[in-house]
């Protein structure tokens, strides 16, 4: 969603600052694992504010659907049956978009203004930029991104930039049911939680917490979770996610000491050539092989 | 709801049980998640299946589908041997002090007055001994044996935590945990709300489910209370109006009765329903019944209606029998029946046993279906495949569709399961050719009104000289039809303390139901609706959503039947004196000169606490039933029965009666129940949140939420069946077979049931052979015909099943 | 063998086309995945229609080097065997860049350097063929460890092969004459003597 602002903390493949006069409060949506139902209407809300239509897909035999994320599904609830002690609980986690912090589908983006974040920490994609090479997917450490097989362009969830720029709440906040979605700043969801946490441990819950995983900086979007310290319980809600190694060789230092490396290579052929000059053939050469050749 | 969505957050302890709100209200829902987070709530979920609800609770507990009562039952059994019951409120507030008359037994599974062949009661032993003074009589100290307490003492003492585990499934440990948690909220000062939903209503013993409930909250003394009561979260936005305006056979508006082809005498009509108090000073509300009644009649026939033709009484019909949608399709089978209306209702998905409605519309002459939506019933005609296997060749019937707006496109109210009537208004003209639903019946009655003037027939008076006073005849307003509703005064309305003073001019709306008069000088649509718009404006476009006392009444948003009242019964909230039992809930109270308080209360204003006027002011004695005299078709206190499709083949409490003695069963409905040795399984239908009915699957984003029809078994049964998550399947009842894709899951457990395992399949609802979504079978193939015996809501929630891969 | 007094054949049309094939896909490749690989060279990916494009049209260019190098590859694998000559040469590689090769032994069709870019370039082709069809979204979905994997290979062959081409490039504007062979195919007599005098002799029997 392309949006004239002024307050861009990042652009991919842009090597010097973008505009970034205006100051906004850094926001974050809270979503509280232990208060949701997984009834979707946050699913609907997505597609109907962003005008997208996943396909009529079919039943795999779980209640997710669609199955899985997608250029049209930006938000998938993905729902998990955990047994421990005998007590069954059915983990429903809203799968989509972190909003990192340190967005590693940003650092992975080769296409210049194609993955922009904005001061107020959301992390949008401007899908008339983008190429299609699907870096960002690799740049992902929770799986987000999706090319989408109708434009080939990267999709995935917005947090609603375009209502959040104008003081409303993202479409998923506004169609949650049973205030399991929250919004606001990132200081007032982290108190929020706090409250909620405190509840939890009151009813039993002793390792309830917030997942706002460092490793990535920490993210806009949260889950308050009954079992913080084992995050993949959740639809394999990754424990410590990081941006891959790989990414961070490759985009690192690397680049730039491989162009650098082949500079010197190019500079040092032009210092040869000038100070060596060409190599001709011989004299002796010549002659000798004018003998050869008539003898 | 006795309470409302909101006051369901003042509660201790909230029970889902019966119902799955948080799959089929999701929005409602919101008030239990506020309970939990703000009021520390305990809640718990009694379910077959570990629901969407129950992945919020604290506690779930498994059941078997169709054996609330021995649960409900055995909780009765443990309150009462436990002591855990608010003392003071049950002998003050309940009938637990009344004697029984004689005549009542209860034997081996039948109540006195069994009429085998009949399959019915004669309930005339089950009252109350009436003393000389023409009152019950009552034992305060509750020491007399036949007192309505000791009999239920009795009564349930067969529901021992053994005997609950052995027939219900529910593990004993696990049921006793239940009633622990319950009996937390015996104090006055705590309190436990039931949430339940058709997952109570459509079982043959449905009514009494409900009822077995009710006890519970009467001796925890939870009716009244914030917080507390049988709440019903009604399955659409506005079936709570439909049954407020009588859209059922027998019914009138606001609960009033239609007479029987026996009650030709108009004074024997009212007198029977015009009760007489049961206990002295009482205010015994149904004695009003004339004054309602007379209005009614005036506001449908106006100056025809005179005393001297008893209002127009002639001219109601008079019921045979019930004409409940179970009968209607066996009629229609039975080739009885020459046309049907269908208006906002797909019978084809909703009433059981697909095969024998296709054999009865097909019958038909004609069929008339007013829908927004090109339904299955108005196409059930088409052949679809082995979704819809019909001969359209062999179909004689005429279907005529009206295209009608949905609730979107008029203005109206909808009352929503706390009795709020909501204005809303339209937010866009119906599509095409599409016209409201009022301005389509108007048509349909000019018209026949038109040609009964044109060519008369053997009753055309009722018709000819109903009141039709429409500014556009043809399109009725929703404010006209609303306004009528609330009722108008015919003359000037004189305040009988000062005969100086006029309350209510002439021709101008009434204030209230406490103003009509059965002297035929008000007209009044619906009682219970009188006072939603009066001379002030629109009560029920009110939005104004301050809420002073913090308990969620907002008694100034839209407006709640009766009165505004928002708590039904509230008058229980405080103890005899007129105290609020609970100092931090405070809901009503009696200053000294009045009662007041946060919400209308449900009382006489002006009867002191010294006069003994009881809280229950719609009964005739004054106080909540625990023993139900004579209105239950099965007995006065509930007793388990049952599914007519059990798959343990009898009854452990009393082998001889396996099911509702009660329950109407048509011939040949009878020889298509299953039996376990052929469909082993427990089979129950439910909803799912992604969709509405069978509505939404014409509708895009709804299906591409749930796009196709599936079943949910428990692993157990899977392994057994070598069926995998993902597999088509066959399911199979008696009555025919659906194929589905399986959902394998570990939230549904087998049941260990008098001494045998119990698997139960579940069956969505929701999919069929129109829509956008993957066509699908409809579920009804599978359900048996039979229904609750008071309220005749077929059995949907247990009947017998196998599965097979397919 | 030879007719031409002056001139030996030291490429066929067949084997120049070949070439240039490889050549130019190697320089739209190059400068299509630079403008991938870092935002400096973002503008590059106008030279094959936008970023879109480059997107796009790499990855088939990519196929059609492979093909083509892979025809390379077997003509030319045989003159391309390391022998114990293009050792000592290689030993001797300091002096060759100061352009004194009288005293090295002589060299065949190829010498040990273009040998070693034939190799290298051979490796790093797989290499990148490889690598190039994981990341290769548009027709395959493969585990993102793998991807991500595939990245850091695909970039750093890259690197290397656009190393060893630069040279390549460089060796034949430094050696006066070689440019001629992949042009008209020819080459004088006298500069195959000098350079590949082995060649040389085989070519001429002298």
């Amino acid at each position: 969603m392309a949006l004239q602002s002024l307050d861009i903390e990042r652009r991919s493949a842009t090597t010097t600052p973008s505009p970034s006069q205006r100051q906004t409060m850094e926001v974050a949506k809270l979503i509280d694992v232990t208060t949701c139902i997984g009834c979707k209407a946050c699913q609907v809300a997505c597609m109907e504010w962003n005008d997208v239509r996943d396909e009529i897909g079919t039943n795999v035999g779980v209640y997710d659907n669609p199955p899985d994320l997608s250029g049209a599904s930006w938000t998938v609830m993905r729902y998990t049956e955990h047994e421990e002690n005998g007590k069954l609980e059915w983990l429903i986690r809203k799968d989509g978009c972190m909003h990192c912090a340190d967005p590693g589908c940003l650092k992975a983006c080769p296409a210049p203004g194609a993955i922009i974040q904005y001061a107020n920490g959301i992390v949008d994609f401007h899908e008339e930029n983008c190429i299609g090479c699907g870096y960002c997917i690799t740049g992902c450490p929770f799986n987000v991104p999706r090319i989408s097989k109708k434009d080939g362009k990267a999709y995935k969830c917005t947090l609603c930039s375009d209502r959040v720029a104008v003081g409303m709440e993202p479409a998923c906040i506004k169609a949650c049911p049973t205030g399991a979605l929250q919004f606001g700043s990132k200081e007032r969801m982290k108190m929020y939680a706090e409250e909620r946490i405190v509840d939890l441990k009151s009813r039993g819950f002793e390792q309830a917490g917030l997942y706002d995983p460092p490793g990535v900086g920490g993210t806009h979007v949260m889950y308050v979770l009954h079992h913080a310290d084992r995050p993949e319980l959740y639809a394999k809600l990754p424990n410590n996610p990081r941006i891959s190694p790989m990414v961070k060789v490759w985009k690192g230092i690397s680049k730039p000491a491989a162009i650098a490396g082949l500079g010197l290579i190019a500079a040092g052929a032009l210092l040869h050539l000038v100070s060596r000059g060409r190599t001709v053939v011989l004299q002796e050469h010549e002659q000798a092989a004018k003998k050869e050749s008539e003898s | 709801m006795t309470n409302h969505w909101v006051d369901i957050k003042n509660a201790n302890v909230v029970v889902v049980m019966g119902g799955n709100a948080a799959e089929a209200h999701p929005c409602g829902f919101k008030w239990v998640a506020e309970a939990k987070k703000h009021n520390n709530a305990t809640f718990i979920v009694i379910d077959p299946r570990f629901t969407r609800s129950a992945s919020l609770a604290d506690h779930y507990f498994p059941i078997r589908t169709g054996t609330d009562i021995a649960f409900l039952g055995g909780v009765i059994n443990y309150l009462l041997s436990n002591d855990k019951i608010q003392h003071e409120y049950v002998r003050n507030y309940t009938n637990a002090p009344l004697i029984v008359s004689e005549g009542f037994k209860f034997e081996d599974g039948l109540f006195s007055g069994y009429d085998e062949p009949g399959r019915k009661y004669d309930r005339s032993s089950w009252g109350y001994e009436m003393g000389a003074d023409g009152y019950a009589t009552v034992d305060m100290t509750l020491q007399h044996p036949r007192c309505v307490l000791n009999m239920m003492k009795q009564h349930y003492s067969r529901y021992t935590p053994e005997m609950v585990s052995n027939i219900t499934g529910t593990p004993k440990e696990e049921f006793l945990k239940v009633c622990e948690i319950l009996a937390t909220t015996s104090v006055p000062n705590r309190t436990t709300t039931f949430m339940y939903a058709l997952g109570w209503t459509q079982h043959s013993v449905g009514s009494q489910m409900i009822r077995t409930c009710a006890l519970v909250q009467l001796l925890l003394g939870n009716i009244g209370m914030p917080g507390g009561g049988v709440n019903a979260l009604r399955g659409h936005s506005n079936i709570q109006g439909l049954t407020d305006l009588g859209l059922l056979s027998n019914l009138l508006p606001g609960y009033l009765t239609l007479p029987n082809e026996k009650e030709s005498d108009y004074q024997a009509y009212i007198d029977k329903r015009t009760l007489k108090p049961l206990r002295p000073n009482q205010f015994n509300y149904w004695s009003n019944y004339p004054k309602f009644h007379v209005s009614l009649m005036k506001s449908w026939w106006g100056d025809m209606a005179t005393k001297e033709n008893n209002w127009c009484y002639d001219w109601l019909p008079k019921l045979d029998v019930e004409y409940d949608i179970m009968r209607q399709f066996e009629l229609m089978y039975q080739g009885k029946m020459n046309g049907y209306f269908c208006q906002g209702f797909n019978p084809l998905g909703s009433v059981p046993n697909k095969a024998k409605l296709i054999a009865g519309l097909s019958q038909l002459k004609y069929l008339v279906v007013i829908d927004p939506l090109a339904t299955d019933t108005s196409c059930f005609w088409e052949n679809h495949g082995e979704y819809n296997d019909v001969d359209p060749a062999k179909i004689m019937t005429e279907v005529i569709r009206l295209p009608s707006g949905c609730f979107a496109e008029e203005d109206g109210s909808l009352t929503n399961s706390g009795r709020w009537l909501q204005w809303h208004f339209k937010g866009a003209e119906p599509p095409g050719e599409a016209k409201g639903d009022a301005e389509i019946m108007a048509g349909i009655f000019l018209k026949l009104r038109e040609l009964y003037r044109k060519e008369g027939g053997a009753f055309p008076d009722a018709i000819l000289n109903m009141s039709w006073n429409y500014a556009i005849p043809h399109v009725p307003s929703a404010e006209e039809l609303a306004k009528e509703y609330n009722g108008k005064a015919l003359s000037d309305l004189i305040d009988a303390k000062d005969p100086t003073k006029v309350l209510v001019k002439k021709g101008q709306l009434l204030d209230g139901f406490a103003q009509l008069k059965d002297d035929g000088s008000t007209a009044c649509g619906c009682w219970l609706f009188s006072g939603s718009w009066t001379e002030k404006g629109n009560m029920m476009a009110r939005r104004d959503n301050s809420d002073p006392s913090g308990l969620g009444n907002t008694l100034n948003w839209a407006y709640s039947w009766p009165a505004n009242r928002r708590i039904l019964y509230n008058r229980a909230s405080c103890d005899p004196s007129g105290k609020p039992w609970d100092p931090n809930r405070k809901l009503v109270w009696w200053d000294g000169a009045k009662w007041t308080g946060a919400d209308v209360p449900d009382i006489k204003p002006d009867s002191a606490p010294s006069e003994g006027m009881n809280p229950f002011i719609m009964q005739p004695e004054g106080v909540g039933r625990l023993y139900a005299i004579d209105k239950m078709a099965e007995g006065p206190f509930p007793e388990h029965y049952e599914p007519f499709e059990t798959p343990i083949g009898t009854n452990p409490l009393h082998p001889k009666v396996v099911s509702n003695p009660a329950a109407r069963v048509f011939k040949g409905d009878m020889e298509q129940f299953g039996k376990a040795d052929k469909f082993p399984y427990a089979g129950t239908t439910y909803r799912l949140t992604e969709h509405f009915h069978f509505w939404t699957k014409h509708t895009e984003l709804a299906a591409i939420m749930q796009p196709q029809q599936f079943v949910e078994i428990g692993e157990e049964l899977a392994k057994e069946k070598g069926i995998k998550a993902g597999d088509m399947v066959k399911v199979s009842s008696n009555r025919g077979a659906i194929k589905a894709k399986a959902v394998v899951t570990k939230r549904i457990k087998p049941l260990q049931v008098d001494g045998k395992t119990v698997h139960h399949v579940g069956v969505p609802i929701h999919w069929g052979f129109k829509g956008v979504t993957k066509p699908g079978y409809l579920a009804n193939t599978l359900t048996p015909v039979v229904g609750d015996a008071n309220s005749q809501t077929p059995e949907f929630k247990s009947f017998l099943v196998n599965i097979e891969k397919a | 063998m030879s007719r031409d007094p002056d001139t030996l054949l030291r490429y066929t049309t067949a084997e120049r086309i070949n070439h240039w094939v490889v050549a130019i896909s190697f320089i739209l490749l190059a400068l299509s995945g630079l403008a991938l690989f870092h935002p400096l060279f973002w503008p590059l990916s106008d030279l094959l229609g936008g970023g879109t494009w480059s997107r796009i049209l790499h990855p088939f260019i990519g196929l059609l080097m492979v093909l083509a190098f892979i025809g390379l590859f077997f003509r030319f694998r045989k003159y391309n065997r390391m022998t114990d000559d293009d050792r000592e040469w290689l030993k001797n590689a300091r002096e060759v860049i100061k352009g004194h090769q009288n005293h090295l032994p002589e060299q065949g069709k190829f010498n040990a350097g273009q040998k070693l870019v034939f190799k290298s370039s051979a490796l790093l082709i797989v290499l990148l063929l490889l690598s190039g069809l994981v990341l290769w979204r548009a027709y395959f979905n493969l585990p993102v460890e793998m991807v991500r994997i595939a990245a850091v290979v695909h970039a750093a062959s890259a690197t290397f092969l656009i190393a060893i081409i630069l040279i390549h490039v460089y060796a034949a504007i430094w050696v006066k004459g070689s440019f001629g062979a992949m042009g008209s195919g020819k080459v004088s007599r006298a500069w195959a003597r000098q350079h590949h005098r082995r060649w040389y002799r085989e070519m001429t029997g002298k």
